[in-house]
């Protein structure tokens, strides 16, 4: 599944991004990493974007950006 | 993939002239990026991610002496100012915030080349430390890029007030670069900065950054390979084993400098082209 599938409150961690190029590394500098965990959080009004909070900051990505982030639910 | 480096004879730009050796070497990469170095004894750039506080650290350390313009041929503002320590003149110019000094986006563009070939005396980071984890993502890649860094560790009573404490002696010991405990907006910690910074600009403080370590043998020796024609294409290239590895990783600014013989001030040939010639 992926980032985009997940509800407020999910604690998922990253498998793989799957895009590459500047966008791929632009969220690896954001801390987007595979194997990060990272737990969702509130949704904008209109639904996008959406914060999610991973290495004790905030960061808030797009529906599409959230949908190229291969993620598995933490145990 | 094995690089073919060839070059060619190239203009003489007068600004150019000074080679690695000579005085003239500093002032030759500053003038590219539109600084003028005239009664200056050193020159510190300002980096760190947005919102840390950066601008609080430039205004503390400048006063009213600043001067706001553009970098050259882009739309990138940047900030010039001036303090007085030791009995030097530092001239500090302020860095557009980034994430990071890899991405293609015009700021970090700025940022990094400023970094490696304008060469300044002294480069500070500030990091927020409520969010150090990814500020140090910033921090470790220009430990990659120059060896004359301090960390400037801002907002910690922000931190403080939210129940973090960093321990900043072991950070410091980790990363191998001075870190300096601030609370710009307050005033705490910028005495301590100056000092550092200026006893890093003369010498006076030598440190040694924690550096990623070799890689697998199989990128290793590409890097070596690549970093070694870089240094025979340009003698006084900073750093050639960073730019080995941009270059490998296929980084299109990079390329793009390569290419255009910008890559070294001072280098009077020019890469011709970079060519993959099958798989190594």
């Amino acid at each position: 599944m992926t980032l985009a599938d997940t509800q407020r409150g999910d604690r998922v961690s990253i498998v793989a991004l799957r895009i590459t190029g500047a966008e791929r590394r632009r969220l690896m500098d954001l801390g987007f990493v595979p194997g990060t965990e990272l737990r969702v959080g509130i949704r904008s009004p209109l639904g996008d974007p959406v914060a999610y909070h991973l290495r004790g900051s905030v960061v808030a990505l797009r529906a599409a950006q959230a949908a190229l982030i291969e993620v598995e639910p933490c145990s | 993939m094995l690089l073919t480096l060839r070059r060619a004879r190239r203009p003489e730009n007068p600004v150019d002239r000074g080679c690695a050796t000579c005085p003239m070497a500093g002032s030759a990469a500053v003038h590219r990026h539109g600084l003028t170095t005239e009664g200056a004894d050193y020159v510190v750039a300002l980096a760190g991610n947005p919102n840390t506080g950066k601008s609080t650290v430039f205004n503390a350390l400048t006063g009213l002496r600043q001067h706001v313009g553009n970098w050259p041929g882009k739309t990138v503002a940047r900030a010039e100012g001036a303090f007085l320590a030791a009995g030097k003149k530092f001239k500090l110019v302020d860095l557009p915030g980034t994430y990071s000094l890899l991405s293609n986006s015009a700021d970090e563009e700025v940022a990094r080349d400023f970094i490696l070939f304008g060469r300044p005396d002294v480069t500070v980071v500030v990091a927020d430390a409520t969010a150090l984890e990814r500020n140090l993502n910033l921090a470790l890649q220009v430990l990659e890029i120059t060896d004359r860094a301090v960390l400037a560790l801002n907002l910690m009573d922000e931190a403080e007030r939210k129940g973090i404490a960093v321990d900043h002696r072991a950070l410091a010991r980790d990363l191998g670069v001075p870190v300096v405990p601030m609370a710009a907006r307050r005033g705490q910690g910028v005495r301590d900065l100056v000092d550092v910074v200026a006893r890093m600009a003369t010498g006076e403080l030598a440190c040694r950054p924690h550096r990623v370590g070799s890689f697998e043998p199989e990128l290793e020796a590409a890097v070596q390979r690549v970093a070694d024609a870089l240094r025979q294409a340009h003698p006084g290239l900073p750093n050639a084993r960073w730019v080995a590895l941009r270059l490998l990783e296929g980084d299109p600014n990079v390329i793009r400098e390569a290419l255009a013989g910008t890559l070294g001030e001072g280098a009077h040939s020019q890469i011709l082209s970079i060519e993959e010639v099958g798989k190594s």
